[in-house]
């Protein structure tokens, strides 16, 4: 008997999403970033397609990194003053796209002003030729105010800005639509809540081809395997065909390894854990290799060394388009 | 595997007797189907039809136990690709590459202390690959044997020729090693493996796989686990998707046995990202060479991550939890009853070394934040959870003031008026307790 042929053929593929604009595309980004575009499960090439590579973006956060833990803040300290330097050096450090947080913000962090959000964009755009994401404060009236300016201020950059909530999506999906940037629709690790999202964000007039998904994160050992059954299960419902869920994944990861004591705890604190210097990016990279297993395609990270362990990673898992 | 009616309809003699209380074999072969009748209540049935019958109901993913006694391996029975359509059943070994010629007692130690203690459970490096660097079958034994009686954990026996695996084979078979001959098994090994009822290694791609195992069964060999042998990680990772859909959608049994991969990346960092691709992808056995705490942890925190059962909220029992031997002066810190929240709870009050009081509110095992947006963790569920408990009693007059996450200060104020008692507004994360304890707390009991 021969081995039996065990291949699955899809009807859903996963939409490919473009994020960035080079100079002929009316933007100045150096390069563009595609995700998505799969035909199956990840990594599966003996029955699917792979076109694009799994993208890794770094964060530049306007607050700074001051409570960023201490091995991301080695890497970063010294620029986290600086968001033009910080973010040009995202591009020394291997980034695919740079994603810019607009926690300065949030009232509790300095309360920084729709126009001087807007003015922190413009400035990493042009300290920086990669493609950026943008991700705003996390408070509904703060972002409403905050983000408008800063698409305005990205006008053609054909950014990615987050984030959409189900209690807070029009001012964003607005903005978007206006500016010509793709949007991030986040809803908390469920299916339901996720594909209600893209109906509402599509009912205002928004492409759900122009959406990428945030099922919201919690690293390895925190919360993770929740989300990474939440991404798998949606993308087995993308693949069987439903429009809904066909949206790219990614993850805003790098803030959550800060919550995980084996990855930040000092080397007198937990000698049996082995050395920080080491724990700490590697469980930052496989908490992103976890979320690629599960179908995830963007990850923001915070520790460039993470972000250099995962790519490595990808270089020897993943397909050949 | 549960046969269909037809399936074993056509096992039946088909005669239509009525001898089994059922007028026809169909009819009763549906009842066979359906579990209300049992095969052999049809007198006419022959013997290899139930032998046929008892094969097919057997999982299609054989079981394989390696080692023997509390610390024995078992892995393969499973049911499902994704754990969200059931679980994931038998935890896969995480063995640590040993060679027989290494200074067995430093690489004992080693093994002993990648143990970690994490929410409740311990999650530890739980099989021993030996490799016979040495060439020398005696000496593998040898080493082989102390590893099973020192460490009690099961081995997995490596070497290149089965010359080099009888004696451990044959003298250690009461501790059931797995017998890994590479690129095997050859004639030899199946052969010893047949006589010494041990488990064995089948090596190679699937065509060679399959071919091996048939012929492996076919002389006895009862327990077998498949492994790709040296590919690259996404070869491995397509072999373990493969092998997986082939026994469980197609019930083909031949490549029915759970598969053990090896970590193959020489740069460590690349090597635990490796073995945690695996355990999340199907590997019923991880063999790693790292062996410092820093690259391990990560693949057990996976392997205990993905092992879950999907269905079940992992939670603790809603009670009061007393910390470093409380006494009325002692803080009272609520949170919910949700596993992971209790544990990073608890572990930064030990290490606080403060005394105190963990109340945990049930909320149906769910996280702070999520259980506070179902109304599961609001002021009148933590009233109850404090009345029902009794804690107040256990605490003076200044003391009854339960610190809440700061997750969910929105809520002090109502609790304050509910509870009639100050209430006080903890860190946001679990790590910022230390510190709080430490600081602000005595400051705010005066
Ligand atoms: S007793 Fe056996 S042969 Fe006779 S009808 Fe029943 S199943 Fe058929």
């Amino acid at each position: 008997m021969p081995v039996p042929d065990v291949k699955e053929k899809f009807s859903g593929v996963v939409h490919a999403v473009t994020i960035g604009a080079t100079s002929e595309q009316g933007g100045s980004r150096t390069r563009t970033v595609t995700i998505g575009g799969e035909t199956g499960l990840p990594m599966l090439s003996f029955e699917a397609e792979y076109p694009h590579r799994p993208a890794f973006a770094l964060e530049v956060n306007t607050a700074g990194a001051d409570d960023w833990h201490s091995q991301a803040r080695k890497h970063v300290g010294e620029v986290a003053a600086d968001l033009e330097k910080w973010a040009a050096r995202c591009e020394e450090w291997g980034a695919d796209l740079v994603c810019l947080h607009l926690d300065a913000a949030h009232p509790d962090l300095g309360g920084r002003s729709p126009e001087e959000c807007a003015d922190d964009v413009k400035r990493v755009l042009g300290a920086t030729g990669l493609p950026l994401i943008v991700w705003g404060a996390d408070v509904d009236e703060v972002d409403n105010n905050v983000l408008p300016k800063c698409t305005q201020a990205a006008a053609g950059e054909n950014c990615l800005f987050g984030t959409a909530k189900e209690a807070n999506y029009r001012t964003l999906a607005a903005s978007c639509l206006a500016d010509s940037h793709k949007i991030i629709a986040e809803a908390p690790s469920d299916i339901n809540l996720s594909k209600q999202l893209h109906i509402l964000l599509g009912d205002v007039g928004v492409n759900v081809q122009n959406i990428v998904m945030h099922p919201t994160c919690g690293a390895l050992g925190f919360g993770m395997v929740y989300i990474y059954t939440t991404i798998e299960r949606g993308r087995i419902a993308a693949l069987g065909g439903d429009v809904l869920m066909q949206q790219p994944v990614v993850v805003n990861m790098g803030k959550e390894i800060g919550r995980v004591k084996e990855a930040t705890s000092p080397d007198e604190d937990a000698p049996q854990w082995g050395k920080l210097d080491v724990r700490a990016p590697l469980w930052e990279a496989a908490t992103a290799v976890g979320y690629m297993e599960a179908g995830a395609e963007l990850f923001i990270m915070r520790n460039p060394e993470a972000l250099q362990q995962a790519k490595t990673a990808v270089e020897a898992l993943w397909p050949k388009a | 595997m549960a046969l269909t009616g037809l399936d074993i309809y056509k096992l039946l003699p088909r005669t239509n007797c009525g001898d089994c209380g059922v007028p026809t074999c169909l009819a009763f072969a549906m009842k066979v189907a359906a579990k209300q009748a049992a095969l052999d209540e049809c007198p006419h049935v022959s013997e290899e039809s139930q032998e046929a019958a008892g094969a097919a109901s057997q999982p299609p993913q054989k079981l394989v136990t390696i080692g023997s006694g509390d610390r024995a391996l078992k892995i393969g029975n499973e049911t499902v690709m994704f754990r969200h359509d059931e679980r994931f059943h038998h935890p896969c070994g995480i063995a640590l590459l040993v060679n027989d010629t290494d200074d067995l007692d430093a690489r004992m130690e080693t093994v002993r202390s990648l143990s970690f203690e994490r929410i409740g459970q311990i999650i530890d490096v739980d099989t021993v690959a030996l490799n016979c660097a040495s060439g020398d079958g005696e000496k593998l034994q040898e080493a082989a044997g102390r590893i099973q009686t020192e460490l009690s954990l099961p081995v997995v026996l490596i070497a290149d020729s089965a010359d080099k695996l009888r004696p451990a084979a044959e003298g250690l078979s009461d501790g059931r090693p797995l017998l890994w001959e590479r690129g095997g098994p050859s004639d030899a090994l199946v052969e010893l493996a047949a006589s010494a009822k041990l488990p064995v290694v089948v090596e190679g791609d699937l065509e060679k796989c399959d071919a091996d195992t048939q012929k492996a069964k076919g002389a006895g060999v009862e327990e077998m686990v498949l492994c790709p042998g040296e590919v690259s990680p996404l070869e491995t990772l397509q072999f373990l998707t493969v092998t997986r859909r082939a026994t469980l959608r197609r019930t083909y049994r031949p490549l029915g046995y759970p598969v053990l991969v090896r970590a193959w990346a020489q740069d460590p960092v690349q090597q635990s990202l490796e073995g945690c691709h695996y355990v999340d992808k199907y590997a019923g056995i991880v063999v790693l060479e790292v062996d410092s705490p820093e690259y391990v942890l990560p693949v057990l925190v996976t392997r205990q991550g993905i092992y879950i059962d999907p269905q079940v909220p992992v939670q603790v029992e809603a009670k009061v939890h007393e910390i470093n031997n409380p006494t009325e002066t002692s803080p009272l810190i609520v949170t919910t009853n949700f596993s992971l929240t209790y544990y990073s709870v608890l572990g930064e009050v030990e290490a606080s070394r403060v005394p105190a009081r963990i109340l945990t509110v049930d909320t149906k095992g769910t996280s702070v934040l999520t259980a506070w947006a179902a109304d599961e963790f609001g002021p009148e569920q933590i009233k109850d959870a404090i009345e029902k408990s009794g804690v107040f009693d256990q605490l003076g007059e200044g003391y009854r003031k339960p610190i809440i996450p700061g997750l969910v200060a929105v809520i002090s104020g109502e609790l304050r008026e509910e509870l009639e008692q100050e209430v006080i507004v903890g860190p946001k994360e679990a790590s910022g307790l230390g510190r709080f304890l430490n600081n602000e707390w005595p400051k705010l009991v005066g």
